[in-house]
């Protein structure tokens, strides 16, 4: 089965074709992050405006790199949600009435189901059963994938997503918006050891998170600093805020791993393009004796490949829905079910 | 809903405030069916363009980008303000039509209308988004006020428009017969565009602040 896949769930617009003999066909993404940093954060309004201007040309395009016909396409397969509600209706939209107009099947997929499988894009995939830990921008969950669709939360971040910690810690040291992997890349020449912030609820039983206070901890000591010693010291802080976080992400995986008695891992989402993230969960699974997958960089952060290889599996199982194009901002992984 | 084939029309409507999406692929089907046409033999798809609800506007340009890019077809994107102004004169036979629709935020979008030869209700000067008591105003007798704008605001409108008015016919949805009359047209003169370029006009388009330059220097 040949499916497109379409994700609008947020400021990027991907498409891809996989087939379900011969893997990912091709795939585009378009980025809007540039026009929504001069907001300071991403503008749903603005987001929407742009996906219903980019998505086509987009398609063509991945299906032209493909060297694929649209008739040839099996099914479509798009985000519909968590996510902006807008920008996903576009996809829906699009999505629903493309597949309609060529006859064929089309499924909304659940934008975290399309994370937690990304790494199934590789030539080295993992098998069920696996511990997935989710870090994004909008996520931060331990989630044990017994299979597609069949899912145990395990914990989760009850404020702040790593992702926005981030994003949010970066905006206060002034590297603009998204800001994760400029702080990403500064902490490189920070030293591990000048500040140590609080690895949060890490002494606490249990796999949630909690990034709040540790962003309030990094702002107290941004603010102590005299005015000379901020430009040379926001590596260091940057670096000690990393440290904070992958520490706590490992640990807590770790854990994870031991109670749930799996030896694989998945690491995905945005944030699982961190080096230093990916780098230490490597060591962790090593010493574990578990076996870690990462989705390529560029499968880390929002793309349509990930969802049209969870519309591929879903549809070749035979799932199906009717016309009706829907989307919406929250739908939670616990609520999904396993292919009819 | 509209469908014309060769000049008959089929047509299905309901309102269905923030309902579109559930019921717009269903309802093409029922009626391609009921005409007895399927849908490789379609020829075009018109689509109402805006102005209006920006998420009410995508989802139409996103199902007209989807049917049209799916059966390559060419699309024809037609006016709501131009809908109204058109439906205004088939039902009322008004030949000069000031459409306003609510923009809310005290704002309407606002357009002057005049048929031409071809009995198409066609734009004078541009669309535009404006508080009521902004509207260009015509500068010749005998028009006709219609759309959600001259409910909402009538009394402003009346006045502003004064002794040039004819009559405020009020509150005039615009329907996808009117869209698919006005569409015909632009197919007809070979105005029809890719279906990539089947994208809303919103006219409102100051959706966001850019927030002042805050200078990090803490």
């Amino acid at each position: 089965m040949r499916v497109l896949g379409i994700e609008s769930s947020c400021d990027e617009t991907g498409i891809a074709v996989y087939d379900g003999d011969f893997g990912l066909r091709a795939h585009c993404i378009y980025s809007q992050a540039n026009m929504h940093s001069e907001y300071g954060g991403v503008v749903p309004e603005l987001a929407s405006r742009d996906h219903v201007r980019k998505i086509l040309p987009l398609i063509q395009q991945t299906l032209c790199e493909a060297n694929i016909d649209k008739k040839s396409l099996d099914g479509v397969a798009f985000t519909a949600g968590p996510g902006l509600v807008g920008a996903l209706m576009v996809g829906a939209s699009v999505a629903r009435s493309f597949a309609w107009g060529l006859g064929i099947p089309a499924l909304g997929v659940n934008h975290l189901e399309g994370h937690l499988l990304a790494p199934m894009l590789e030539k080295e995939s993992p098998d069920f059963p696996f511990l997935c830990l989710l870090v994004s921008g909008g996520h931060t969950q331990i989630v044990l994938v017994k299979e597609i669709g069949r899912y145990s939360l395990l914990g989760e971040s009850i404020d702040d997503a790593v992702g926005e910690a981030f994003d949010k810690t970066a905006q206060l040291l002034g590297l603009g918006y998204p800001g994760g992997p400029a702080l990403a890349h500064i902490a490189e020449r920070g030293d591990p050891e000048r500040y140590r912030f609080p690895r949060p609820m890490l002494n606490r039983e249990g796999f949630d998170f909690s990034f709040s206070g540790l962003k309030t901890s990094v702002i107290t000591a941004y603010k102590k600093l005299p005015d000379e010693q901020v430009e040379q010291e926001k590596s260091h802080i940057a670096r000690g805020f990393e440290e904070a976080v992958v520490e706590t992400l490992v640990t807590k995986t770790q854990r994870a791993l031991e109670i749930a008695q799996v030896n694989r891992l998945v690491v995905a989402g945005g944030v699982a393009a961190n080096n230093r993230l990916r780098a230490a969960m490597i060591r962790m699974a090593d010493e574990s004796g578990v076996k870690v997958f990462f989705p390529r960089l560029e499968f880390c952060s929002d793309n349509g490949a990930m969802i049209a290889l969870a519309g591929c599996l879903r549809l070749t199982a035979g799932q199906s829905e009717n016309l009706e194009i829907r989307a919406s901002a929250r739908w939670p992984l616990m609520s999904l079910q396993p292919p009819a | 809903m509209a469908l014309l084939v060769d000049g008959v029309l089929y047509e299905r409507y309901q309102e269905t405030p923030r309902e579109h999406s559930k019921i717009i692929l269903p309802m093409i089907d029922e009626l391609l069916k009921e005409a007895g046409v399927n849908r490789q033999q379609l020829d075009g798809v018109a689509f109402g363009r805006g102005p209006g609800s920006f998420v009410g506007l995508r989802i139409g340009a996103g199902v007209a980008q989807g049917i049209a890019f799916a059966l390559d077809l060419p699309v024809a994107p037609v006016s709501t303000l131009a809908a109204i102004a058109q439906r205004c004169y088939r039902e009322t036979g008004a030949e000069q039509v000031l459409a306003a629709i609510d923009a809310r935020m005290q704002e309407v979008y606002w357009g002057m209308y005049c048929l031409n030869r071809d009995k198409i209700m066609t734009l004078q000067h541009e669309e535009m988004v404006c508080a009521p008591e902004k509207v260009m105003t015509p500068k010749t007798d005998d028009w006709v006020g219609a759309g959600s704008g001259w409910s909402t605001y009538a009394e402003t409108l009346e006045q502003q428009v004064s002794d040039r008015l004819r009559k405020n016919n009020g509150f005039l949805l615009p329907t996808a017969y009117d869209i698919a009359i006005i569409g015909q047209a632009l197919f007809d003169q070979n105005l029809e565009v890719p279906a990539e370029q089947a994208v809303p006009v919103y006219l409102r388009d100051k959706v966001a602040e850019k927030p002042k330059r805050t200078l990090h220097t803490h």
